[in-house]
């Protein structure tokens, strides 16, 4: 193994230690200090009071993460299974919402899911509420769906989808016919061939998609604000409070972060135990 | 061989950085420019290019939410704003913690302009730092076709009728001083108990489900688009949302209110202070200020543009001036009696607010 450190490898040596390793240093030193500076744990001391947000966050990021791998998984494996012009077409379809900001586009969420927005005007003008009225004895004029967890999740899911399918493709596509050939040789009917071969084979892709997707969700910030109202706020919610918002509190909002990160990683350390042996997933 | 290079390498972006960081704050250089941080929709653009081409001084204009929040940006120091325009009680803060620079009125002749009940006021009381910029009166802005009876009262904002129906500003001292007007206690009261039967108020009428949550600048889509019945906000912006939706009404209800001053301040350590003040002029004098209240609804300060306002009106748009709109920007003074303006909290009331509204997000 080469010790030496490649000399092309110093530009981005020189990033991580500017922009990511002492970034964690501040953020560890300002977690433990006090408003005036001293060494305090009374940042952490807080933290109790903040479990539930913890917990919502993990929840919503969760289901999200679940959503996304029950919804990415089939469009990657079919997506691999077309033609090479199908592949080029569905991987600009997914990639092209990314080239606007997000904001904008939970703008847009926004004046869809709105109690007058386009989907209930939908609802509306094609009586599917008056239906669901009848039908249910319901007297209502509009479905709430914005300000709802339902309308974050799906903020999130929207947003991070791509991240899902875009590694589980490129697992798969690269897989090596000749091994689906040998179990099918070998008399592994479809489902076998699925299960016994492509679904392991693949489970890198998936180990990595599960991370590029529930660690951003976990994390998400805007979202829950613009698509849940802010009555039931998220971590990053909470966090960038702290930072930019309302309540002007670094220290109190770097002790938070660090918990967060710790958790985390605590995650996705147990996720990769889980995936032992799949040497190349994971990788961020 | 290959370390020193690396340790080369490193030495080199960081004078490269230093270089970046140094070659932006410098005021000496031919470019003029300067760095105005408001709030959203509280400007005619227009006003940004005509000063741009009188001056031929850059106008890097951005917005902060709320005082709360600008007063974090300002805190964190990564923002180098020249000209702030904060309101009566934050200016105090800045004031108190020195944050502010005080302005050379020789550069700013237009602030004779400003009517003499704007100037000396209680957060700048010998008026050295601040230039007002507009004035106005936080309300209840309400959807006349949504709710049955009109609304004259803050118990609008707490009542469990309007479920699911009203939108709750988005910042501590609006949403808290609302709840202690309702109570019937002083704005700037430093009583605990008092701050935190406010704050229950708040967070029972939450947990009932009468808020459809917390908004600032999303307020506008949500009121003009009819999706919620119910917001308090400001008098200024309830003309904008007016224009988009006609069925929209304004009231100071009768338990008084809160009015504010917004002004023109500059930062201590502002690396543009000449054009920090020649913007200030700019903005100050009768012609941007008239432009200005008409394009965004909120009440000139100047003795001159409140009184030509309505004439104004009448020219630009062909028709008079109702008194019901000129009196929802520029509140008559039995409005004004009853309302209350916001002083700076001591610094342990502070937190407590910042506590309690984080509380109230959980």
């Amino acid at each position: 193994m080469k010790r030496k450190l490649s000399l092309f490898a110093v530009p981005y040596v020189v990033w991580m230690a500017l922009f990511v390793v002492a970034p964690i240093i501040m953020v560890v030193v300002y977690a433990f200090s006090s408003g005036a500076g001293g060494f305090t744990l009374a940042n952490f001391a807080r933290m109790g009071t903040y479990a539930v947000v913890f917990g919502r966050s993990f929840k919503l990021a969760i289901i999200a993460t679940v959503i996304c791998l029950a919804v990415g998984y089939p469009v990657s494996y079919m997506m691999s299974k077309e033609g090479p012009r199908f592949q080029r077409l569905a991987m600009v379809l997914i990639m092209l919402p990314m080239w606007m900001n997000f904001l904008l586009r939970t703008y847009s969420w926004m004046a869809i899911l709105e109690n007058n927005g386009l989907l209930n005007q939908f609802f509306q003008s094609t009586g599917i509420i008056n239906l669901w009225n009848r039908i249910f004895g319901t007297n209502l004029s509009f479905f709430p769906m914005m300000n709802t967890q339902g309308a974050v999740v799906l903020g999130m899911v929207y947003n991070y989808l791509p991240f899902m399918i875009l590694p589980i493709y490129s697992v798969i596509i690269k897989m090596d016919a000749s091994l689906l050939e040998a179990a099918q040789d070998l008399g592994a009917d479809n489902l076998n061939v699925f299960r016994r071969v492509i679904l392991p084979l693949s489970l890198p892709g998936v180990l990595s998609g599960i991370t590029m997707v529930f660690v951003p969700s976990v994390s998400t910030f805007a979202i829950s604000t613009m698509l849940g109202g802010g009555t039931r706020i998220l971590l990053g919610d909470l966090i960038e409070q702290q930072f930019l918002g309302g309540a002007y509190n670094p220290q109190l909002g770097s002790a938070i972060a660090l918990v967060m990160m710790v958790i985390v990683v605590l995650c996705m350390w147990v996720m990769n135990r889980f995936g032992e042996g799949e040497e190349q997933a994971v990788m961020l | 061989m290959k370390k020193t290079a690396a340790l080369a390498l490193i030495m080199a972006m960081c004078l490269a950085l230093a270089g970046c960081g140094g070659s932006t704050g410098g005021s000496n250089g031919a470019k003029r420019e300067v760095n105005v941080c408001s709030w959203g929709e509280y400007i005619d653009e227009d006003l940004i290019y005509q000063f741009e081409e009188e001056t031929g001084i850059k106008v890097n204009y951005s917005t902060a939410e709320s005082n709360e929040a600008l007063y974090s940006l300002l805190s964190m120091g990564g923002a180098d704003f020249d000209v702030v325009v904060p309101s009566d009680y934050m200016i105090s803060q800045l004031i108190e913690e020195d944050r502010l620079a005080e302005l050379n009125f020789d550069n700013i002749p237009n602030f004779s302009e400003v009517d003499s009940r704007f100037q000396n006021l209680p957060y700048d009381p010998e008026n050295k730092y601040t230039v007002p910029y507009t004035w106005g009166t936080v309300g209840i802005i309400y959807n006349s076709t949504m709710v049955d009876a009109p609304i004259t009262s803050w118990s609008a904002m707490f009542d469990p009728a309007y479920s699911n129906n009203v939108l709750m500003i988005r910042n501590s001292r609006d949403a808290l001083g609302i709840a202690l007007i309702y109570l019937g206690y002083s704005v700037n009261t430093t009583n605990e108990a008092e701050i935190r039967e406010a704050f229950q108020l708040l967070s029972d009428a939450k947990n009932n489900g009468v808020y459809q949550g917390f908004f600032m600048d999303e307020t506008f889509l949500k009121m003009e688009g009819g999706n919620a019945a119910i917001c308090a906000y400001y008098a200024g912006d309830y003309l904008t949302m007016l224009d988009n939706n006609p069925d929209l009404v304004f009231v100071v209800p009768k338990e008084g209110s809160n009015w504010f001053v917004d002004a023109m301040c500059v930062l201590k350590d502002a690396q543009h202070k000449e054009e920090a003040e020649a913007w200030i002029n700019f903005m100050a004098s009768n012609e941007a200020s008239m432009a200005n209240m008409d394009y965004i609804g909120y009440a000139s300060p100047n003795t001159q543009v409140l009184e030509d306002y309505p004439a104004y009106y009448e020219e630009t748009y062909g028709e008079p001036l109702d008194q019901g709109r000129y009196e929802v920007m520029a509140a008559p003074q039995e409005v004004l009696d009853n309302c209350e303006a916001y002083l700076v909290l001591p610094a342990e009331t502070r937190t407590l607010y910042n506590d309690l509204w984080t509380e109230l997000g959980i």
